[in-house]
């Protein structure tokens, strides 16, 4: 990969000729080559699930989050730099936090998601900063009902319908495409997601483990993990369809 | 008048000695207030205006003093359109009460300032919030204050009803603030009232020979003092069951 931005990628605050700051596309590769995070919105509200690689046995199960809590109807999955995400995921909890207590009522999603977006571009507009490596969805569930945002690296803030960031993002948003997220409920979803997650994991051997969250009208408008049995019968819907799969081949 | 006395020195700033009155009805809300300012028994101003806009679809009353009211409604004004810009929806009233709350507690040593926000919004309909001195934040059916409310808890007490059409409530509140300003020397002049719903603020002005006058009263110069209009012309009905409370006549 070396030479591809040589002279124009030292810092944040240098365009190369063709109109790119290096730093930036450098910081989504980050994000590119972590594992597989996906966000639904559905009908009654939004699920997030992340792929996270078991990287040593030593590891207590449950350990290395990736889905943060920010005030009560919004919840955050993390891609890219895991520490980096935390530092987001705080700034977001600030936010909410402090339009709390001044306007005493919970955040709108959108108005959160612009704060978030303002605030990861700030870092990528000054030399002494580096930009954050990390992209974060967020699932709001708010008086204008639920929804999906995605804040990347170069903190532009798109909403979606539902979208995969990570090293198996292609193959993830294939399926996600061929998903009638409007008709279908989080509760579906969620073994939806599971299932995309298993399929799109890279075989080489290495175990994983999932954390999978969900607001919508059955958690109560609350962002919350998925219940335990729901996320049992998931993966096992999903190894089920992997081998049936597999049989075909 | 002996200007020795301390009783007129003791009012020395203008005062907003007041009636301010708001109900919800089915549909909105109505506000109203009297017009007067006084200092001392001088009345610097028959026909003020004490009920301030802070957007579109909310409004402020203001009681106590006249430059603190003054100052807290254009700041909350000011942090609203602020909102306004960054959501790019209308606010809440409780987002706009909130702010009037926070500004009076946190300020309590300065300021003396005891007012209504009400107003209209598309997630929670009609609104009315008390702010008293001191920062507690009330959410009610309907609100009064001012001097001249405490001499009409038992009309409103009595008289108010849940669900009423535009018409009653708007009847409700004139006749609530003319029996205010008929009993207490700090309130009178012209009675304004605002009726807000989601088209918007309707403004009626009730001048002051057309305020409603009570047995009793003197007659406004130029009036029939035989012919004194009755309260309520044409009086809210009685319901059949009022749950637990007076029914009268």
């Amino acid at each position: 990969m070396s030479g591809i931005g040589t002279g124009y990628d030292l810092s944040a605050t240098t365009y190369s000729p063709d109109g790119k700051i290096f730093q930036t596309e450098y910081a989504q590769k980050a994000v590119d080559n972590s594992s597989t995070v996906i966000g639904l919105r559905c009908k009654d509200g939004v699920v997030l699930a992340c792929e996270k690689l078991v990287l040593s046995k030593l590891l207590v199960e449950g350990s290395n989050r990736r889905i943060h809590n920010v005030d009560r109807h919004v919840g955050v999955a993390v891609a890219g730099l895991a520490p980096d995400g935390r530092m987001v995921a705080n700034r977001a909890w600030d936010e909410a936090s402090s339009y709390k207590r001044v306007y005493g009522e919970p955040i709108p999603g959108h108005v959160l998601c612009e704060r978030v977006g303002s605030y990861v571009h700030m870092f990528n507009l000054y030399w002494s900063l580096r930009p954050y490596g990390a992209t974060l969805l967020l699932a709001t569930y708010d008086k204008n009902g639920p929804a999906l945002y995605a804040v990347d690296p170069s903190g532009s803030s798109l909403r979606y319908f539902g979208t995969a960031v990570g090293k198996g993002r292609q193959a993830a948003k294939n399926e996600i495409e061929k998903l009638k997220l409007a008709e279908m409920s989080c509760r579906e979803a969620v073994v939806e997601a599971v299932k995309i997650l298993h399929k799109v994991h890279d075989e080489d051997g290495k175990k994983f483990e999932l954390e999978v969250s969900w607001i919508c009208d059955e958690s109560n408008k609350q962002h919350q993990r998925v219940p335990a049995e729901l996320l049992a019968d998931a993966e096992r819907q999903a190894k089920a369809a992997l081998e049936d799969s597999d049989m075909d081949d | 008048m002996d200007i020795s006395r301390g009783a007129s020195h003791a009012e020395a700033a203008p005062s907003t000695g007041t009636t301010i009155v708001a109900c919800t009805y089915k549909g909105g809300v109505v506000l109203g207030a009297d017009g007067r300012v006084s200092i001392g028994n001088y009345i610097m101003n028959r026909a003020s205006n004490k009920i301030a806009p802070l957007s579109d679809f909310i409004y402020l009353c203001r009681s106590g003093s006249a430059p603190d009211t003054q100052i807290i409604s254009d700041n909350v004004k000011h942090y609203l359109d602020q909102m306004i810009a960054e959501s790019g929806e209308e606010p809440t009233v409780e987002a706009a009460a909130n702010l009037v709350r926070l500004i009076n507690y946190n300020n309590k040593d300065h300021l003396v300032g005891a007012m209504l926000v009400v107003g209209w919004d598309k997630h929670g309909g009609g609104q009315v919030f008390g702010a008293p001195i001191g920062g507690t934040l009330a959410k009610e059916k309907w609100a009064i204050d001012g001097s001249g409310s405490t001499y009409i808890w038992g009309y409103c007490d009595s008289e108010f009803r849940e669900d009423m059409t535009r018409a009653e409530a708007e009847q409700w509140v004139k006749e609530a603030v003319a029996l205010a300003m008929t009993r207490d020397a700090s309130s009178g002049g012209v009675i304004r009232l605002i009726t807000l719903d989601g088209t918007g603020a309707h403004h009626t002005y009730v001048q002051g020979d057309q305020v409603p006058q009570f047995i009793d009263d003197m007659p406004f110069p130029g009036r029939d003092p035989v012919a004194l209009p009755l309260p309520g012309a044409a009086p809210a009905p009685v319901p059949a069951a009022a749950e637990g409370g007076m029914v009268i006549g």
